[in-house]
């Protein structure tokens, strides 16, 4: 296993300039600086700015490649492997809907048409007023219960097309 | 007094959170001196959430319990156990908790999870203190005596994988858990973690020991919050114990325990994949060989067992080999957590030894459809499992007879379909999951499956159906035989089942005389 401290660090040209509020660099640089010395700290880093920012801005990835010693390809083909990381700034609220059989099997595809509708968006879509972003999840692990959602973090089951416009007012008034 | 309110997600996502707020506010203001526990869930999740009081030792159960509900309890003298509509007596007499063999599964629902006083006074790391003394061959030969096999599908003997890796030569070694429960209809993996994480550590810290290992990941997916939170606070707890740590218990072992969060990837339920991701990388399949025993993460010899696995150790230490051997039937011995999921009235986690038949399971337990209508096609086994017709539903739970009737039973989930199901759509979605879900190493997964998603579209469009259905088996035929692993090799399973025992489902209405299949 390699450590951070031993490599030799080749500079990465940082071009073109990056598009980061002051904000966003600090919070990229600070977890890179917390988690690189850490076995295989590319996910944990990813994760560590996604919880900071709500998603990977795309001028993150070469800045995490510098510091980590790694090709801005190698990082580029990570984040974009793993459908939880966002690369496009999401609403105030993440609704994940899922989409597994499970789920089906009580009326997930009629929930997931209703979602669309409801939210004017198709999966992957922000609202207009930037209020929710809709992603599709396969499994939330509440088979029993379900259709299952998962508003930011919080899961939800037995999610009728009432409970889903319920969530969905909860979360707007919330802001 | 004792009430206790789960915490586990599927209770919360009812919720239980707000059931447990209303308790604890309409006790103080009666006030009734009470003491809420945050238990993991009994697993019957239809009466989620279920609240149990405990009256003189004895819980009696009361569900579902919304908020709204919370004070006509109290005023019908909830709080000493008194009779109501959502009354269910004492929670270890109702038929589908006395019914089942939990072994695995034996505190969970109990315990407080984020006690490790309480894990200590339910039995808890018996397992380890025996295996402490023994030499690593004698905890594998034990394992191996067990039958134990891998709980995550494959069903590979445990045994045989710890013995490779004590037997590899390597000063560093891995202990791994797959906690990448990605399979629809399963969430045993998710029920254990957050209801009784102390036995999965204890579990890795056996793995560890037996096999020279100091370090181990549980890799999570991040679907999971709550299992974070309590994986968390139970190592803390057991790292301030020393039951984790540089000398585990005085032995003068060391084993260490770090969580590790996916990022939504079903392939990386995969072990080779799942190694990549945990190194930092896209969650790629390897080829095998190198085994993972061999060469795992970071090329070192590494176990890599799944959660239930883990989690069936520290009873075969603590009981035996025997005991655990004894339950179960042919080559599957012990008992198998089962998931009852999707259309059913009575949903949740049923752990009993293997050889009992899918129609117990569906009827005796589920209860039949929650949809009230028959049940006319059952998934086993996830996303790659097959979709069973009635016919088929006296097949008893083990791994071989399931094979028999090219089924798997693979991680325990069951999902129940009515007859509203159109097959063709479930054949059509297993293609279209391959495709979002293939990691794109090898051909046969990458573009078959989508070129699936497209002949199964024309083959129900009705252009030319014998033709269509000739390129799709001869499509699934490729899939299986030429992908690297089971995602592509096992997507076959749900297809070819749902055209097999579902032909009618394939035929468009109104071109309905000239039928396939």
């Amino acid at each position: 296993m390699s450590k951070g401290s031993s490599r030799r660090v080749i500079p990465i040209k940082l071009e073109p300039p990056l598009n980061l509020s002051a904000a966003e660099h600090s919070a990229v640089l600070d977890a890179c600086a917390r988690l690189k010395e850490l076995p295989g700290a590319l996910l944990p880093i990813l994760h560590a700015v996604q919880d900071a920012l709500k998603f990977v801005p795309k001028d993150a990835v070469p800045l995490i490649a510098r510091e980590l010693n790694l090709s801005i390809a190698e990082v580029h083909g990570v984040v974009t492997f793993y459908h939880y990381f966002l690369q496009e700034r999401p609403g105030r609220h993440v609704i994940h809907l899922c989409r597994a059989e499970a789920c089906q099997a009580l009326g997930s595809v009629a929930l997931e048409a209703h979602a669309k509708a409801r939210l004017g968006v198709d999966y992957h879509g922000t609202t207009s007023d930037g209020a929710v972003t809709l992603e599709p999840v396969y499994c939330l692990g509440n088979c029993a219960l379900g259709p299952s959602v998962m508003v930011d973090q919080q899961l939800h089951g037995r999610v009728s097309a009432e409970r889903f416009d319920a969530l969905l007012a909860q979360s707007r008034e919330g802001a | 007094m004792k009430i206790y309110v789960p915490r586990d997600a599927a209770a919360l996502g009812v919720g239980a959170e707000q059931t447990a707020e209303a308790i604890a506010a309409e006790a103080k203001r009666r006030g009734i001196e009470v003491e809420l526990i945050r238990n993991g869930s009994r697993g019957l999740l239809w009466l989620e959430p279920l609240v149990e009081v405990d009256v003189g030792g004895t819980r009696l159960a009361y569900g579902p319990v919304q908020a709204s509900d919370v004070a006509a309890l109290f005023d019908a003298g909830f709080a000493q156990g008194q009779p109501h509509a959502l009354f269910h007596g004492d929670i270890e007499q109702v038929p589908y908790f006395k019914r089942q063999e939990r072994l695995t599964f034996a505190r969970v629902g109990i315990t407080d999870p984020r006690s490790l006083g309480d894990y200590l006074a339910h039995g808890g790391y018996r397992g380890l203190a025996n295996a402490l003394p023994l030499t690593g061959a004698d905890i594998v030969a034990s394992v191996t005596a067990s039958g134990l096999r891998g709980r995550g599908g494959a069903a590979f003997p445990a045994g045989i994988k710890w013995k490779t890796v004590l037997g590899a030569q390597n000063a560093q070694k891995y202990i791994v858990c797959n906690a990448d429960e990605g399979d629809s209809g399963t969430f045993s993996d998710r029920m254990l973690m957050e209801g009784d994480p102390f036995v999965l550590i204890e579990g890795m810290t056996i793995a560890g020991i037996a096999t020279g290992a100091n370090r181990g990941y549980i890799y999570l997916r991040w679907e999971y919050p709550q299992a974070k939170a309590a994986l968390e606070a139970a190592i803390a707890a057991a790292r301030a114990e020393n039951y984790l740590g540089q000398d585990v218990r005085g032995s003068g072992k060391a084993f260490e325990l770090e969580v590790r969060m996916g990022a939504g990837a079903y392939i990386c339920g995969e072990e080779t994949s799942l190694l990549e991701s945990l190194e930092g990388k896209r969650g790629q399949v390897r080829f095998k060989p190198p085994l993972p025993a061999l060469q795992g993460l970071w090329a070192k010899p590494t176990v890599i067992n799944n959660v239930i696995t883990f989690a069936s150790v520290p009873i075969i230490l603590d009981r035996g080999a025997e005991f655990y051997q004894n339950f179960g039937m042919g080559r599957s011995r012990g008992t198998l957590p089962m998931q009852l999921a999707g259309n059913i009235k009575q949903g949740g986690l049923v752990e009993i030894a293997f050889g009992m038949t899918l129609r117990e399971l569906l009827h005796d337990f589920g209860g039949g459809s929650l949809s009230g209508r028959p049940i006319r096609a059952v998934q086993v086994g996830g996303p790659l499992g097959a979709y069973l017709p009635e016919s088929q539903f006296d097949t008893p739970l083990d791994y071989e007879a399931f094979a028999a009737i090219k089924g798997m039973l693979g991680h325990g989930g069951i999902v129940a379909f009515d007859d509203s199901v159109d097959m063709s759509a479930q054949a059509r979605y297993a293609m279209e999951f391959c495709a979002i879900e293939s990691c794109g190493k090898c051909t046969p997964c990458r573009i078959g499956s989508t070129r699936g998603v497209e002949v199964i579209d024309r083959l129900v469009a009705g252009e030319n159906p014998a033709k269509q259905e000739a390129i799709l088996r001869d499509l699934c035929e490729t899939l299986t035989y030429g992908s690297l692993c089971a995602l592509g090799g096992l997507t076959p399973y749900p297809v070819i089942s749902a055209l097999n025992h579902f032909p009618e489902d394939f035929v468009k209405p109104v071109q309905a005389s000239s039928a396939v299949g």
